[in-house]
């Protein structure tokens, strides 16, 4: 247990530290290394010690703590009401007013009385959660270090508030381990507005009239969210007298599907599945560190893991089909919508919208073989989606543009970058790494409850294809000649962050029978009775594939770079009129330059059209799922 | 054993042909010639091909042409003058902007005579250019290992 | 009648895999010659001899190497190893899921070879080929989901051997997967990513810089994935061994007449009429399918 609490209060800690350090002290530094071992550390230190053991409850003295936590809600909703008062919005106002009304009097009429049993817990699904944060948050943090300096050099205009931007980070990883970690569902909701305020400051970081925008937005429907977060809480309570997560999911059905249903509209908010998911596609305009904290490790995997969460109390009710096809819609049309893009940040961010949606369909679906696919999908696509942002930051900053279009020959201009970008996608989309063999059990999960979703997926991973390989593509063409390599001035702290994530994508995929049989088979034999065998020889096959490719890769290019002299070099064909590769004499003995571009399919896939059927289908099915819920 | 001869691929180029070889090299493809009843194949990549027919008399503009489509075919290669444009230039060899026939720049293999040259004949070019490329296959190999 | 299936169950896995490693080419090169000659009979020529796409690979194999850059033939190389693995685990009765996905990775290394080389022509190749993957894919794993509706099994080897003729439950599959199968054999309307006929307004497409050897290992390749297309066109015939080796063969002779009597498509009219087709034929086959189960 004392873990646990180490692990809410340590980077509250570190977040305190941070405040109070003046920057660019050494000592921040030292503080940004040890912090980040710890947060590491500590995550496998429980994986370890609760290997062999279910579900353990802990039991906390709660009320004084319970008392501490009104104190800082109304804090927080003060501060909300300041900072929208400030730029004049009013919509967060309401909600933060309506919503500490609910939760104030709710606290000093029943809290009194309330009785906890369990206030914390510790799962396998937690522990895989803690690790992804622990991990993958803190290097995203080690990778701030580097990465802000250079970002405010390169962005005079912007105030600098590193203090804040640390304090921050680290407040909000400290929210999500609470949020994991909490049986008590005050506690959880406590924590579910702390990411809330956070990432709203965060994405409003630069301070401009843009982010200002981006961040109010995030901010509104999060707090919708967190809204009817705390509704169905009272609901719960004043039906059943209970405020813990593993008795909610025990309960009657009748008492609990509303609720539950509330808590999944909370989660689906905060994994921006449609019709919310324009907060995530707008938090781009955060620093990178911020938007890869949001897309891969936290916020978003805060929402799919609530509602995995609450899952069990929908079981087949009308409810999760809903939540299942509101999962399927997201991932179909944000794939296609991907395919439009060429802002690379964006690209990423719709892909990240469409593999939650495939992980809220598998919650929907709640069997023990979609819940084992949504569990290897959360830690596949945190690392390789982690690692994505990252590398496009710095690209970013290497070009001075985001956009794919401008990352001609990015394999000649900053080769071990790319290299480590390539490594990311691979994972993402490349049979058979990562994501592809957790869409494998997803297909055959889906055929067995509803074929109808088999279909979406077909459609959705083929569109998925599609923006992944133009981009791969696009990236790793090859010109011969001269050119110029762009400064790979990268700081250490950014190339250690990127060779961590890069070898624990690898790892994470070569390691998944492991992951599946360590970690992930105990959690679903708790949960169902039952694991879903996957095929062994599939596994050994793809398993074999896998170590296959990994071998040939390193050894195919040291071949074809060192080895083979076996060839002569020839300028790419250009109707014979080359001048040298990549220019060609046109007409008038003009000197034309040979450009490639993509195919977007604006025409087809562009935002403007598919976006709002996204948002009313979307919309439709909310509404279902809250009419059944209330009938 | 070479394998030219059962698969000679040609490209084609024109390099200031009236069209009227043209025109007999597009022909010999046609139902009535049908070169690829030996396996002959009008390719339009020069990486694919093994001979490069080319039709016309050589002038300033496309000789730089001429050369980067022949140094991007892959060894062994032959080329092939269709027509007497391409041998000597013809009724154009005194023109300001031409240079002759295609040997004046690159070392040709087969000369295909005629004004235009016959399908029949350019069909009968091949056929020799194959023994030609099998020569030539020997030569590099031998060259080379 | 069943000796086929007998034989078949002799083997063991890894026989099966290496019968149709060693065996596919010869299969492949005989229908490509097929093809060839079938396709100048239609047109009214002579054609070349039967054996003639040996003859072009032999050839392809003794010419010099010339490249544009010097990794170009690596990602050719993963194509070719994927694609015959692929179809290895398809022939050895494995999960057909697996074969499809095998597939699509081979396709995808395809790609990346045609953008790695940094040239116009193969560039616009390989982006026609990307939305000719597109196009199909989704249609391949919906064949693979409506066999498994049908059978409770996605192992080739029940497939194969499943009593009652699979084409009764799937034929809006089967018409689906037909039509996609113009995309994979790379025929007219949809050879939009290269072609094998004379004239090719992007040149070769994808294969424009990739000469001599490397064009002979893609070729080869074409062969192992034609006979495992034919293969699973099998699969809707199982029940009847003779049957169903008729109906490839129907099929690839089908395809071949396809590709006589039409002019290209544009890729806009490609994506749209196969994703369309594949909602249509393939989507309401699975929900009666579903309905009926
Ligand atoms: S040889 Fe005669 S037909 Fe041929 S290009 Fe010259 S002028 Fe024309």
């Amino acid at each position: 247990m004392n873990a646990l609490i180490f692990l809410i209060i340590f980077p509250l800690f570190i977040a305190a530290l941070a405040l109070v350090l003046p920057a660019g002290n050494a000592l921040r530094k030292t503080v940004g290394v040890i912090a980040g071992v710890v947060l590491s550390a500590v995550p496998i230190y429980l994986l370890i010690a609760y290997l062999d053991t279910g579900p353990v409850y802990f039991r906390v003295g709660s009320h004084l703590v319970n008392m501490v936590m009104l104190a800082v809600e109304v804090v927080i909703a003060a501060f909300i009401v300041y900072i929208s008062l400030r730029s004049k919005r009013y919509l967060p106002i309401v909600l933060v007013a309506v919503q500490s009304l609910i939760m104030v009097t709710f606290e000093l009429t029943a809290g009194g009385t309330m009785e906890i049993e369990h206030s914390l817990f510790v799962d396998k699904f937690s522990i895989i959660m803690a690790l992804i944060i622990g991990i993958i948050g803190s290097a995203i943090c080690l990778y701030g270090i580097g990465y802000i300096p250079e970002y405010h050099q390169h962005h005079k205009e912007i105030k600098e508030r590193r203090r804040y931007f640390s304090f921050l980070i680290y407040l909000f990883l400290s929210a999500m381990f609470g949020i994991v970690f909490s049986n008590n569902l005050m506690w959880l909701y406590f924590f579910w507005e702390i990411t809330t305020i956070c990432s709203a400051l965060l994405i409003g970081y630069r301070n401009d009239k843009q982010s200002i925008e981006s961040s109010f937005r995030a901010l509104n429907m999060n707090l919708l969210g967190g809204l009817v977060f705390a509704i169905g809480l009272v609901y719960l309570y004043n039906s059943s007298h209970i405020m813990e997560l593993d008795k909610l999911i025990k309960l009657d059905r009748n008492l609990v599907l509303l609720p539950a249903v509330c808590m999944a509209f909370a989660g689906l908010v905060k994994s921006a599945q449609f019709p919310f998911s324009s907060w995530l596609t707008g938090a781009m305009v955060a620093p990178t560190p911020v938007s890869a904290l949001l897309h891969s490790s936290t916020m978003v995997k805060a929402g799919v893991y609530i509602i995995l969460r609450v899952a069990p109390a929908l079981e087949n009710t009308v409810a999760a089909k809903m939540l299942m096809f509101i999962g399927g819609v997201s991932f179909l049309i944000t794939a296609l919508m991907a395919i439009s893009q060429s802002n690379a940040k964006k690209v990423l961010a719709y892909s990240t919208i469409s593999n939650l949606g495939l992980i809220v369909a598998c919650a929907g679906i709640n069997t023990a073989a979609a819940v084992w696919s949504a569990l290897l999908l959360i830690v596949f696509h945190a690392v390789a989606k982690s690692l994505l942002f990252l590398c496009v930051g710095i690209v970013e900053y290497k070009l001075d543009s985001r956009d794919i279009e401008d990352m001609d020959y990015l394999i000649m201009r900053l080769p071990k970058l790319t290299a480590v970008m390539m490594i990311g996608m691979a994972g993402m989309f490349l049979a058979p790494f990562g994501m592809i063999i957790s869409k494998f059990v997803t297909l055959k999960a889906f055929v067995d409850t509803n074929p109808g979703m088999a279909i979406v997926l077909a459609y959705g991973s083929a569109a998925t294809v599609f923006f992944w390989v133009k981009w791969m593509g696009k990236i790793m063409s090859i010109r011969h000649g001269e050119i110029e390599v762009v400064a790979h001035r990268v700081s250490r702290w950014e190339w250690f962050t990127l060779d961590v994530l890069a070898v624990s994508t690898v790892f994470v995929c070569l390691a998944f029978p492991l992951i599946s049989s360590g970690v992930i088979d105990p959690y679903l034999t708790e949960r169902f009775g039952n694991v879903p065998v996957p095929d062994f020889f599939n596994v050994m096959v793809t398993f074999f594939i896998m170590v296959g490719l990994l071998v040939l890769l390193p050894l195919g290019l040291f071949y074809f770079g060192f080895a083979n002299k076996n060839y002569r070099r020839v300028a790419t064909y250009l109707g014979g009129a080359n001048i040298d590769n990549v220019t060609f004499e046109g007409a008038m003995a003009s000197v034309q330059t040979i450009e490639m571009k993509n195919y977007y399919l604006q025409k087809y896939f562009g935002e403007d059209r598919l976006f709002n059927v996204g948002v009313i289908i979307s919309l439709a099915l909310l509404c279902v799922m809250f009419g059944v819920a209330f009938i | 054993m070479a394998w030219f001869k059962r698969s000679p691929w040609i490209l084609h180029y024109n390099a200031t042909s009236c069209n009227g070889c043209d025109t007999e090299v597009i022909v010999s493809l046609t139902p009535l010639y049908d070169l690829e009843r030996f396996g002959i194949i009008n390719t339009g990549n020069p990486k694919h091909a093994d001979i490069l027919a080319v039709t016309g008399s050589v002038n300033e503009k496309s000789v730089q042409a001429l050369k980067n489509l022949y140094d991007q075919m892959p060894n062994p290669k032959v080329i092939m003058a269709v027509g007497l444009c391409a041998i000597s230039g013809c009724v154009f060899q005194d023109c300001y902007n031409v240079m002759g026939g295609v040997d004046k720049v690159l070392p040709v293999d087969v000369y295909v005579p005629g004004c235009a040259a016959r399908p029949e004949a350019i069909i009968d070019g091949v056929i020799m250019a194959c023994e030609i490329l099998e020569k030539k296959y020997a030569e590099w190999k031998k060259g080379r290992g | 009648m069943n000796s086929i299936y007998e034989a078949y169950q002799v083997l063991s896995m890894a026989e099966r895999a290496l019968v149709f490693l060693v065996l596919a080419p010869i299969a492949g090169g005989l229908l490509a010659g097929i093809d060839r000659k079938l396709s100048a009979r239609l047109q009214g020529r002579y054609g070349p001899p039967v054996r003639q796409p040996f003859f072009d690979v032999l050839k392809l194999f003794q010419k010099e190497r010339i490249v544009v850059n010097k990794f170009q033939n690596f990602n050719i190389i993963l194509f070719f190893l994927f694609t015959a693995c692929s179809g290895a685990l398809f022939f050895a009765g494995a999960d057909i899921l697996l074969t499809v996905f095998g597939l699509a990775l081979a396709g995808t290394f395809f790609i990346l070879a045609g953008f790695s080389v940094g040239s116009p022509y193969s560039h616009l190749g390989a982006e026609r080929e990307v939305i000719q993957m597109v196009s199909y894919e989704p249609m391949v794993i919906l064949m693979a989901v409506g066999m498994y509706q049908a059978t409770g099994s996605f192992k080739v080897a029940d497939l194969v051997q499943y009593e009652a003729p699979l084409i009764l439950y799937l034929p809006g599959i089967f018409l689906g997967f037909l039509y996609i199968l113009t995309i994979k054999f790379r025929k007219s309307p949809f050879d939009l990513s290269m072609s094998h006929h004379a004239h090719q307004e992007i040149v070769r497409g994808i294969t424009t810089e990739f000469s001599g050897p490397a064009l002979a290992l893609i070729e080869i390749t074409h062969w192992y994935e034609n006979v495992l297309l034919l293969g699973m066109v099998y699969l809707f015939f199982g029940f009847n061994p003779w049957i169903a080796l008729v109906v490839s063969l129907a099929t690839y002779l089908f395809e071949i007449f396809i590709d006589m009597n039409y002019a290209r498509f544009k890729w806009q009219l490609t994506l749209a009429s196969t994703w369309l087709f594949t909602a249509v034929a393939g989507i309401s086959n699975i929900v009666v399918l579903s309905v009926m189960k």
